[in-house]
């Protein structure tokens, strides 16, 4: 087995779609919302919607740590790697998103040390192999990525590497999903869970969604079985008027979660009293913060941060399509002003972002449209 | 100067609004397009004529020429497959062949950095001589410069071709029609991961190699058994076979759909492209070239190609359509679709 | 957050017990396996990897019953035509040619 083509069947697609279509009730119109930007993604790529009935809208959730960070933070970061010793260190999906002085690649092009890795280990990799220079690196990501953050710190204690620090932008996905609930707007029928957050937090931070709120939690893989299963799921608790939750995934999600990456994350982080997210504003106990065993590796502790913050254009609606209130075409900057190649929020540089999931892969397609490519900004 | 009215020569609108220049604009994607279209072609490519193509046609004494330049800046220097000094010959060699042009001379420039061993010089002349030699053009001279060290990563080569046009073979946007077919000549993605890994950066290995190579002789075989029936062609390089195929919809006005499972792939090229979360269709390819021939004339097209060294894993990705106008569509066996657009900048890594 | 793919163990790294090395289609990249210490993995083991650290172990039994599954779904339902193909069905029509009175 190589766990992707087998789950990529085309035959196995068309036998799922059909099981869709028989169970979706006809006078019902289903709103479901997948809440990781990963299964946006998916779902786009693989035209996932071109096989399901049309009384199934998928909502996109707010599972997009790049696009829920506030610019302030990019600016905040950028300022760090002003200094001429400091090497800013990032995933690529941080690369083209805006600060308010340009995005860390324009900064780069302006002569500030910005370097793309693959993992945090890459980046304290880069401090052992640069050690005249500081290496920052700039962490985003929910809890799928925050184990991997924090073990890296755990080994640049243990082998005491001084030229290195996080500048943390984790995030948890729970207090998101209540944003969502709690949102007067939002009327949704239930959930695609998270795949991989669930991989480390288990499926039973989910329950609560299903019991108290009446909303079943079917938590996805990515590939287009998964997702086509997961909806199957759905709708047969959605027709037995039921709500569970469970796990599709189960081939690498475990219902407890991975005890060990938990544990990392306990030992270097701890919650931070409240954090502003991009669109949501500011939501209590939803970010984590290095805890002062580790201060000397915690970015926002040994460098003057300006705690930059920025609010969005009035124009850009970003956090009404980040709760899935309003579709990215709906958004009046959407298109015009706002594109990948000159985004304006951060749901438009994302490759995960719905903007950008839905402009590169569904708008023209719908629209058909002439682009003239060589229009500027 | 030679009786123009002057609104012609440099005076059509600047639309190029970026302050500065970065990566990007040499990505090959978008950003590339917008600063050709946007500062270069209002400034200087006045006379080339309606759509910027791999070469330019130039008459002398009624005599038509194509005539082609490119310049290669490439870290590693040197990597599995080849070295910047046989993707120079190749580069060029390729760009005239997919304007229909068999190229016959070539001049060449180098920069180099102040320090660049010269063994390390030496082997890149060297493999310019033997892709000259085994391409058949003949290299006639070229020039020199040294920049300080920091600067040239090592060296930059810039190469100029000149060649003689195929009898019969023309390639214009404008002749593509609904119905047309898409042929690809190999395996797509090789070159731009091989780079990837070389450098080192993402700590990948795998056994991968730059398809580097001149395909004049399979556009020459195509040409022979299909040249009426080639409407376009073109190599897919920086910005890879999306970027081209976009260029090709908004040139000609039609849609391009392809069919994912006919595009050629080696597995090592799906798998770095799965972990580092990139598209195969916007990488760099160094040896392939892209044709949209004539329904009538495909099958003898593909064919000539499939006969030809190297041409075995040529194949029909797709057709042209008039929808989706002016964009490229991708399909799945099992009925679902999307767009696959123009890159915008560099290929980047995601972990999202 | 999601980018997360399979691979599988080819090599445990002999000087550091944290690491491996895993294969994705021929592309061999060295990842931590700090996160399933409780539960380590050993060559020809397949785990999911997220930037470049191993996140679980894949349970292929769980994988290949996911595919049952799958290939069953539909099938309950074609049973169920084949129960009503011995009937009328809601249209009044005689599902089974062979069924209709000659």
């Amino acid at each position: 087995m190589r766990y992707v083509d087998e789950f990529r069947d085309p035959e196995l697609i068309t036998k799922a779609s059909e099981e869709i279509y028989r169970l979706a009730d006809p006078d019902r119109h289903y709103r479901i919302m997948e809440v990781c930007g990963g299964h946006t993604h998916a779902i786009y790529r693989f035209g996932l919607k071109d096989v399901l009935p049309s009384n199934i809208e998928l909502i996109h959730g707010p599972g997009c740590p790049v696009c829920v960070l506030p610019m302030g933070r990019i600016d905040d970061g950028l300022a760090v790697a002003k200094d001429s010793d400091v090497i800013f260190a990032a995933f690529g999906d941080m690369m083209r998103v805006p600060g308010t002085h340009g995005s860390p690649f324009e900064h780069k092009a302006r002569g500030t040390d910005v370097r793309i890795v693959y993992s945090p280990a890459d980046a304290l990799q880069l401090a052992r192999k640069n050690p005249e220079k500081h290496v920052m690196f700039f962490a985003i990501g929910f809890e799928t990525t925050a184990p991997s953050t924090a073990l890296t710190l755990m080994r640049a204690k243990v082998e005491g590497i001084k030229n290195f620090s996080v500048f943390c932008n984790h995030v948890t996905i729970i207090p998101a999903i209540r944003a969502i609930l709690d949102s007067p707007d939002m009327r949704l029928d239930g959930f695609i869970g998270p795949g991989h957050v669930s991989t480390v937090i288990g499926c039973r931070p989910y329950e609560w969604i299903a019991r108290k709120e009446g909303k079943p939690v079917v938590t996805s893989g990515f590939e287009p079985l998964d997702l086509l299963q997961s909806l199957v799921m759905l709708l047969r608790q959605l027709r037995a008027g039921e709500a569970r939750v469970e796990n599709q995934y189960k081939r690498v999600v475990p219902w407890e979660g991975n005890r060990a990456a938990l544990k990392a994350m306990a030992e270097v982080f701890q919650l931070r009293a409240y954090f502003e997210w991009r669109g949501l504003g500011f939501i209590s106990q939803s970010a984590l913060k290095i805890r002062d065993e580790y201060a000397e590796w915690d970015a926002e502790q040994r460098f003057p941060i300006p705690g930059t913050r920025v609010t969005d254009p009035k124009a850009a609606q970003c956090g009404e399509v980040l709760k899935g209130v309003l579709k990215p075409a709906q958004c009046k900057l959407f298109g015009n002003d706002c594109t990948p190649e000159h985004p304006i929020g951060a749901l438009m540089v994302s490759s995960e972002g719905s903007c950008a999931a839905y402009y590169n892969y569904e708008h023209r397609k719908a629209a058909a449209m002439v682009t003239s490519i060589s229009s500027v900004a | 100067m030679n009786g123009k009215p002057a609104v012609e020569s440099g005076r059509a609108a600047i639309r190029f609004r970026d302050p500065q220049i970065e990566m990007a604009h040499g990505a090959g994607g978008k950003a590339s397009r917008r600063l050709v279209e946007g500062l270069f072609a209002p400034i200087l490519f006045q006379n080339a004529g309606e759509f910027l193509g791999d070469a330019a046609r130039v008459r002398i004494d009624g005599y038509a020429l194509a005539l082609t330049t490119d310049s290669f800046v490439v870290k590693p220097l040197r990597f599995p497959g080849g070295s910047i000094g046989e993707l120079a010959v190749n580069g060029t060699m390729n760009d005239l062949a997919v304007s229909g042009a068999k190229g016959q001379a070539m001049v060449v420039t180098f920069v180099l950095e102040e320090g660049l061993p010269t063994t390390d010089l030496e082997a890149e002349v060297r493999a310019m001589a033997d892709a000259a030699e085994r391409s058949g053009v003949a290299i006639v001279g070229g020039d020199t410069k040294v920049v300080e060290r920091g600067k040239a990563d090592g060296m930059y080569i810039t190469t100029t071709g000149i060649g003689r046009f195929m009898p019969q073979v023309t390639v214009d946007a404008r002749s593509v029609r609904a119905g047309d077919k898409v042929i690809l000549s190999g395996p797509i993605g090789d070159h731009g991961i091989t780079i990837l890994l070389a450098r080192g950066e993402l700590d990948l290995e795998a056994d991968l190699a730059s398809d580097t190579r001149c395909i004049l002789p399979l556009v020459e075989a195509m040409a022979r058994e299909a040249a009426p029936g080639v409407r376009w062609m073109r190599d897919p390089t920086r910005g890879g076979v999306a970027t081209t195929l976009n260029e090709l919809a908004r040139d000609c006005g039609l849609g391009i759909v392809l069919s994912e499972e006919e595009i050629p792939m080696r597995d090592e090229v799906r798998g770095a492209c799965e972990l580092l979360g990139l598209d195969p269709l916007h990488i760099a390819n160094e040896g392939q070239f892209l044709a949209v021939v004539a329904p009538e004339y495909a099958d003898a097209a593909l064919n000539a190609v499939n006969q030809a060294e190297g041409g075995e894993d040529a194949c029909i990705i797709g057709e042209v359509r008039s929808e989706p106008a002016c964009a490229v569509l991708v399909t799945t066996r099992y009925g679902g679709s999307r767009i696959v657009d123009m890159l915008v900048g560099d290929p980047l890594p995601r972990i999202c | 957050m999601c980018l997360a793919i399979p691979g599988k163990i080819v090599e445990l790294d002999p000087n550091a017990a944290h690491l491996g090395t895993v294969e994705v289609a021929g592309v061999r990249r060295k990842v931590d396996l700090g996160l399933l210490e409780e539960d380590m993995p050993v060559a020809g083991d397949w785990v999911l990897i997220h930037v470049g650290f191993a996140m679980t172990k894949i349970s292929e039994q769980d994988a290949v019953e996911q595919m049952n599954l799958l290939q069953m779904l539909g099938e309950a339902e074609q049973a169920m035509q084949e129960v009503r193909g011995y009937g009328v069905d809601e249209s009044g029509e005689h599902r089974r040619e062979s069924l209709r009175p000659s």
